[in-house]
């Protein structure tokens, strides 16, 4: 399978701060791939190293089979980039801002620019100062969305949005997604669009990617919350090593499962005899958490 | 005014490095001053004769105002005549810093939601600089005393140093309310110094010949700061305006800034195209309208510059015919017509020097692209660094040219005599591309200090203005590209020097493309 991002190994560091620690992140064409990792992770760095916009200290980057650094140019007219810290030219109006990036592109097609403009309720003829934060986003999606690309690189593209925006977002990342041709990079902190919009994702910390897969890969890396009422004491959960916060109380047992503990904590419930029984699937939130949280060493 | 001195405080610390570089820089000038004449002249035969001939020779009288006395205090005060401009600059940079440059960047949004006054930050910001002009003035008035001149012309000096300070402090508030921006706010307070400038320049020259319009001085406060003549007059009549300027321009950007939304300036946006024009659709297109505003302002202004100068070329004419010690002592160095063209001469390095500014100016537009993630969103499509800079250079170059042709053209036509003069002016290009293209090279290898490009632009004027007093050696003086410009109209022509400062100024620029081809963006 061909791989629209290709990175191995990739350290990039200011002087004393190393961003990207051997960070790995494999992209392949075609699929919506979410990119996250809380704030300060390297999340952006790895976007600008892939934009040739920074230069790497060690290991590898491939973009589209090409060299970001080298070929930076020829790939930019395959790509189009949202950047995280939206500002644009204030003397230029939103839909100046659209028309100029979309050429520099190498075109984009006016219809589709006009179905978004309606799309995202953007007023194209505001000047740069004069938007809000969200509407200042809303003209950086347009200009990327409206470009006919091979790959979308969006640095916290929702960022600022409402919610009914980031509907309209996501409906339109669908539609790219069903087209089949396009690549998507998204780099996000909102959980509910990584559920709804990607195929893979990569979660890095600290400039080390610390899980790749797919969303059900996962979820399975991740604990089931069990509630049941027994008819008898259960015997045995407690020393089972995939099991945590266990608590009983009178009859009632709660507890957190690995998913590999899973049949042995179940064969113990249903020994103990089972009067009810709630089951909870691992919450992506869980698995952000645990990854986010500062305080533990994760991953590898 | 609640939480005033806090932010007072957080002023100072900001600008720990750069208020004291202003305030003891141009403090200590006037000191300088007269170590160097004290020396220069060894009877007081010589000084009253340098005085004589100074006091009509235009071209110091456009630099550096009207002379009306021979003593030592007096010359060192004519001779610092420039200085009211850069505590003007240093007053109005730093109040604008402090207020529009704030909140542009955001930061005044947070600062105001704290407990702290709605006059708080632009209080703070007037009474910083109020304080650094101050002290400015009390650094003048002790050490000329120091130095044994009379009291009543060392305070007047200090005075003049401060109020000048405090005017220009007032404008740069204003300014500040009335743009969109702090860009915009700096481009209003600069016009109205070079405005400024420009009216007491003309007023002064015309003084010297038929005085026709003299009035002009009356109208700009640099004139009046000229008018207390420190050590001759000490005529403190000049303090009452300058005061109730201050106070008027401070009262008004308060009541302004209560008139206008936090982030927007008292001129209204309004609703622009839809869609962008077909040429809109290359870096050179989109620098076109990055540019253009600055552009056009600068040739007006060098239009106007033209206008003023070329008018009162006459009355340096006249002055040639009337004159018998000036004539003279021109006549040794060159002939009848030398006085015009040493006038002229020296009208064209002063424009040469301005429109660095310029060049520094626009070039510095990439860092300012860079730093706002403009750069970012252009380098992410299809244009590669060389066009994207390149796109920028061509302004930097080429829009000094275009402001020193308007201004050639103009002085020229209207003194009746367009080749030579324009020549002079012309001449000063290559010197105004080195600028330029070391304004370029920090912006490749040194990003973070790319501001520093005004200190060289700051010392190319000092080499100029300060040097031959001085008496800098001869390689200080080299240093400045300027030092290189053939003396035209009047000096013989030779293109070798004209030829080797284009070269170095592309050597400096092809460096840092070169450099900036290679680092991250942003940085
Ligand atoms: N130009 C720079 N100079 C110095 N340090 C930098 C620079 N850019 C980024 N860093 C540092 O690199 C690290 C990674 O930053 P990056 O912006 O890539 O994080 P991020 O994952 O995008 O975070 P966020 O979710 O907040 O956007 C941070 O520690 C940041 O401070
Ligand atoms: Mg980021």
């Amino acid at each position: 399978m061909t791989e629209a991002v290709d990175v191995d190994g990739l350290i990039k560091r200011f002087g004393a701060v190393t961003a990207l620690d051997e960070l790995d992140l494999h992209v392949r064409t075609g699929e919506v791939h979410g990119f996250l990792g809380p704030n300060g992770a390297g999340k952006t760095t790895t976007i600008r190293v892939l934009l040739g916009l920074m230069r790497p200290d060690g290991g590898t980057a491939r973009l589209l089979g090409g060299d970001p650094w080298a070929d930076a140019t020829a790939l930019h007219r395959r790509l189009a980039y949202v950047p995280g810290d939206v500002t644009f030219w204030p003397n230029l109006t939103g839909g100046e801002v659209i028309d100029l990036l979309g050429r520099l592109r190498g075109g984009l097609d006016p219809k589709r620019r006009n179905d978004l403009i309606e799309r995202f309720e953007l007023d194209p003829r505001k000047k740069g100062r004069a938007y809000s934060k969200g509407n200042r986003q809303k003209v950086a999606l347009v200009a990327a969305l409206a470009s006919d690309v091979e790959l979308l690189i969006l640095d916290e593209p929702t960022s600022g949005l409402d919610p009914l925006m980031e509907e309209v977002f996501r409906e339109v990342i669908l539609q790219e997604k069903r087209r089949g041709d396009r690549t998507v990079l998204l780099s996000s902190h909102i959980l509910s669009e990584v559920e709804a919009l990607c195929d893979r994702l990569t979660i890095i910390r600290a400039g080390r990617a610390v899980e790749t897969g797919t969303l059900d890969d996962l979820r399975h890396l991740t604990r089931t919350t069990i509630r049941a009422e027994l008819t008898s004491p259960v015997n045995g959960l407690a020393a089972l090593s995939g099991v945590h916060d266990l608590s009983t109380e009178d009859g009632r047992v709660a507890f957190d499962v690995d998913a590999d503990a899973l049949e042995p904590a179940l064969k113990s419930l249903v020994a103990a005899g089972v009067r009810s029984l709630v089951s909870q699937p691992p919450s992506l939130e869980e698995l952000f958490l645990r990854h986010y949280a500062t305080d533990e060493r994760s991953g590898r | 005014m609640t939480g005033a001195g806090r932010l007072l405080r957080l002023i100072l610390r900001r600008d720990r490095i750069t208020m004291p570089l202003w305030v003891f820089g141009l403090g200590l000038l006037p000191y300088l001053y007269l170590s160097a004449f004290d020396t220069l002249f060894a009877t007081d035969q010589e000084r009253t004769d340098y005085a004589r001939i100074s006091a009509e020779n235009a071209g110091f009288v456009a630099l550096y105002g009207p002379l009306h006395g021979d003593s030592t205090g007096e010359l060192v005060v004519w001779r610092g005549g420039f200085v009211p401009v850069m505590i003007g600059l240093f007053a109005l940079l730093t109040v604008v810093r402090h207020t529009r440059a704030d909140e542009d960047a955001g930061r005044t949004e947070l600062i105001r939601a704290t407990v702290v006054g709605r006059h708080a930050q632009l209080g703070a910001a007037l009474l910083a600089t109020g304080l650094a002009s101050l002290v400015m003035g009390a650094v003048v008035a002790a050490t000329m005393i120091g130095a044994g001149q009379p009291a009543s012309g060392s305070v007047a000096l200090g005075a003049v140093f401060a109020l000048t300070g405090w005017i220009f402090a007032g404008v740069g508030a204003v300014a500040a309310q009335l743009s969109g921006g702090a860009r915009g706010a700096r481009t209003i307070a600069v016009l109205t110094l070079g405005v400024a400038y420009v009216l007491r320049l003309g007023g002064d020259i015309s003084a010297l010949g038929d005085g026709r319009l003299e009035w002009l001085s009356w109208l700009s406060p640099i004139g009046w700061m000229h008018r207390v003549f420190p050590f001759g007059a000490n005529d403190w009549l000049f303090v009452a305006p300058a005061v109730v300027l201050t106070l008027v321009t401070v009262a008004a950007a308060a009541y302004l800034s209560t008139r206008r939304d936090l982030g927007t300036g008292l001129l209204a946006a309004r609703l622009g195209p839809a869609t962008a024009s077909p040429g809109l659709r290359s870096p050179v297109a989109l620098a076109w309208r990055l540019h253009r505003g600055l552009l056009f302002g600068w040739t007006a202004g060098f239009a106007a510059l033209g206008l003023v100068f070329g008018g009162v070329g006459s009355s340096v004419v006249q002055l040639a015919e009337d004159s018998a010690g000036v004539n003279e002592m021109f006549s040794r160095i060159g002939g009848g017509d030398a006085i015009v063209d040493a006038y002229f001469a020296t009208v064209a390095g002063m424009c040469g020097l301005i429109a660095a500014c310029y060049a520094v100016q626009a070039a510095l537009r990439m860092r300012d692209e860079e730093q706002s993630g403009h750069a970012e969103a252009m380098l992410s499509t299809d244009v590669s660094r060389f066009a994207w800079a390149g796109s920028h250079l061509l302004f930097a170059l080429l829009g000094p040219a275009a402001a020193l042709l308007a201004e050639g053209v103009l002085a020229g036509v209207v003194h009746g005599d367009p080749g030579p003069v324009l020549g002079a002016s012309m001449a000063q290009l290559p010197a105004v591309w080195v600028l330029a293209g070391a304004a370029m090279l920090l912006i490749g290898v040194a990003p973070k200090l790319a501001s520093a490009a005004w200190g060289v632009v700051a010392g190319a004027l000092l080499i100029l203005l300060v040097g031959p007093l001085l008496e800098l050696d001869r390689w200080v003086m080299d240093l400045s590209p300027f030092t290189h410009v053939p003396h035209l109209p009047g000096a013989d022509f030779t293109p070798v020097p004209l030829l080797i400062l284009t070269l170095i100024a592309a050597a400096l620029g092809g460096a840092g493309l070169l450099a900036l081809r290679r680092r991250d963006v942003p940085i």
